[in-house]
């Protein structure tokens, strides 16, 4: 089923490093902005903890850092095998 | 009488001519199959329909309430997508399996009785088996029969708990059941099997990346999700599936974040969803249901169309794991979109239909101060956005240039991908649709300004550890490999099991084959071929061997030896006399009683 052959090479607008860039900056300026609208806005919320400042922000990066910490250095020891385990 | 015919019929049917046709015409047929069914559906009225009695017991073909009729219509939808992405199969297998699995699931939905369903749920197994067999590689054999005997033994499980209720209620109605005795615990534990609970969830991720590329749409639209439809009538509010509902959302995030095969990756995030799904269903508040269900509808769509994006990367390059792609943005411009749209759908960003549905989870849990499992929720929240919602479309079509070069998918795949997107972007943005399908009525308002705001707070920082993670080199890069789970213990254990039952069973087998087949016929023989010499010289042996006077025993055996020789035994006479001794024996005998 592969159809690779007399495929003509294209250029994608990411294979201009400048556009990397670009688009980092943008998202680390509205990361930077969402962060702020803690200051403007008063939540209604059911857990008092939601109420602290940047608690979403903060627990969303956490919690990432922390899930690829473990799944890389407790859970790939543990369970990564050769792809020729089973048979 | 209703001009209709039951739910599960036309499908099923209709999917044994399939074979029968060719070309435009098969596919036009196949294609007429679920909007047929779903309007053969819209024809029946609510209440219970086609009730038989069978051996004493009231047999009901449809059950048609608001719970199961949501269900009925995102099977149905989901039916035409997966069809239409299939079109170019020309594999009969996959074509009537898919069909009928997708009516098995419809028959499930719809039974009103335990004997209906149970005869739906194992005909989801089989079907489902096809669909994965078909992909005709040895990995896809050794998956399908693992998947096939882990779903024999749910529904044998599954099938005691429903014989056990049926004799202790009398009663075989599909309808609240509660965890209290033995029977209601079987059929808890069948129906989890289904669900891919933690522990028996294995049969899912091994199966699934094995299935063929249209199969694998099929199979994740309908086996978990009818689990979840019994689940929420027969056990709603039952506190352990909070439980087992946070443990999958939970444990599978990290295996997917280390998972090389793209398909692989969504089948572990399949069932973080379906544990939303279950601890929405545990928590059994009205908003709670309302959340499982909708999530439900929600998931076959945006899981659907993640999988069918992953299926057509696949179709195009031969190719699914992380290591091998990279770069098809270019080349594979719309799959990539709607890859994206599926992406920001699962991970719940404001304005696609994740947004809408799991929230209502998380508002049920916080209602009820559920605190551990809101945590654990939220964390499952933003690890789905780390794995599904940026590691499928950034490995799968940014990441680095693979060097792959490829057309974009076909149009029908197109199509099926467009329409399953757009409908992720409708029920996102104009959620009441969604909501007035829903078993209960619901004024559920999630587009609060703080919700929007919090969502994508969450998410925008968990984007930012992803980017920040990967530009420092700390994300685990993907290797070729494979990650043991919960099927190692079947796997490696049943090979352990088959060795250690070879060791012993074959020997035994061999010893006694030895002793009983070979040895003892041939003694036997040997000693039936001159049995009075061989005693008498036996005897005479002993007898010497006691006295210790072996002088006279050479000659007496040269002497019985030509004895036998001449056949001049004095045998009859004994006979005779053993023969008249138990006739006077019996004579005496009758006279003394």
């Amino acid at each position: 089923m592969k159809e690779t052959s007399d495929i003509q090479e294209k250029t994608g607008i990411f294979d201009n490093p400048q556009n990397v860039k670009r688009l980092l900056i943008v998202f680390y300026a509205s990361v930077i902005l969402l962060l702020g609208v803690d200051f403007i806005y008063h939540k209604h919320t059911i857990f008092p903890w939601e109420e602290y400042f940047g608690f979403y922000s903060v627990y969303g990066f956490v919690a990432c850092v922390i899930l690829v910490i473990i799944a890389k250095y407790v859970l790939r020891p543990l369970v990564m095998r050769k792809e020729d385990y089973y048979d | 009488m209703i001009n209709a015919l039951p739910p599960a019929v036309i499908l099923i049917v209709g999917a044994l001519l399939v074979p029968f046709l060719k070309g435009k015409l098969k596919n036009a047929w196949m294609l007429a199959l679920p909007v047929l069914s779903f309007v053969n559906l819209l024809a029946i009225p609510l209440g219970q329909h086609w009730n038989f009695t069978f051996l004493g017991y009231d047999l009901v073909f449809a059950n048609v309430d608001r719970l199961s009729l949501i269900f009925g219509y995102i099977f149905h939808l989901v039916s035409f997508i997966s069809i239409l992405y299939a079109l170019h199969v020309e594999d009969d297998v996959q074509n009537v399996a898919g069909l009928v699995y997708a009516g098995a699931a419809l028959g499930v939905t719809f039974a009103g009785d335990f004997f209906t369903l149970f005869v739906f749920w194992e005909l989801l197994t089989v079907s489902a088996s096809f669909l994965i067999l078909a992909q005709r590689t040895p990995k896809a054999l050794g998956a399908a029969f693992r998947y096939f005997m882990i779903h024999v033994a749910g529904g044998l499980c599954l099938l005691a708990g429903i014989i056990l209720h049926v004799q202790q209620t009398g009663s075989a109605a599909v309808t609240f059941i509660g965890l209290s005795g033995l029977a209601s615990y079987l059929i808890f534990i069948g129906v989890g099997v289904n669900c891919a609970w933690p522990g028996v969830h294995s049969w899912l991720t091994d199966a699934y990346p094995e299935a063929t590329i249209t199969g694998t749409i099929f199979l994740s639209a309908f086996t978990t999700k009818t689990a979840i439809y019994l689940l929420a009538r027969t056990f709603p509010g039952t506190e352990a599936l909070v439980w087992i509902g946070t443990a999958m959302a939970a444990f599978p995030i990290f295996y997917a974040v280390i998972e090389n095969d793209l398909r692989r990756v969504l089948a572990y995030s399949l069932i973080n969803q379906v544990g939303f799904m279950v601890v929405g269903i545990g928590i059994g508040t009205e908003l709670a249901i309302n959340g499982a269900v909708a999530h439900a509808f929600n998931d076959i769509l945006f899981k659907g169309l993640l999988f069918m994006t992953m299926g057509a990367v696949m179709y195009r390059t031969g190719k699914i794991n992380a290591t091998d792609l990279g770069g098809l943005y270019k080349y594979m411009p719309w799959t990539c979109t709607f890859c994206i749209v599926g992406a920001a759908s699962i991970s719940a960003f404001p304005l696609f239909s994740g947004f809408v549905s799991k929230s209502m989870v998380m508002e049920a849990a916080g209602q009820g101060n559920l605190r551990f499992v809101w945590f654990v929720l939220l964390f499952a929240s933003a690890g789905v956005f780390h794995h599904a919602g940026i590691k499928i479309p950034f490995f799968a079509f940014f990441s680095h240039d693979s060097g792959l070069r490829c057309k974009e998918a076909p149009k029908h795949m197109l199509l099926a991908m467009g329409i399953a997107a757009c409908l992720c972007v409708f029920i996102g943005t104009f959620p009441q649709y969604l909501y007035g399908l829903l078993p209960f009525a619901t004024d559920y308002q999630p587009y609060t300004l703080g919700h929007v705001i919090t969502q994508t707070q969450l998410l925008f920082f968990s984007a930012l550890a992803f980017t920040l993670l990967l530009l420092s080199g700390i994300y685990p890069a993907e290797i070729r490999s494979i990650n043991i789970d919960a099927d190692w213990f079947y796997r490696k254990g049943g090979k352990l099991f088959f060795t250690a039952a070879d060791r012993t069973f074959n020997n035994l087998n061999q010893w006694a084959e030895k002793v009983f087949a070979v040895r003892l016929p041939e003694r036997l023989s040997r000693f039936f071929r001159e049995p009075a010499f061989l005693i008498q010289r036996q005897g005479l042996r002993m007898l010497a061997a006691v006295s210790g006077d072996n002088r006279n025993s050479e000659q007496l055996e040269i002497w019985l030896e030509e004895r036998n020789r001449s056949g001049s035994h004095p045998i009859g006479i004994w006979v005779l006399l053993a023969v008249s001794f138990l006739a006077i024996m019996s004579v005496l005998y009758l006279f003394i009683r």
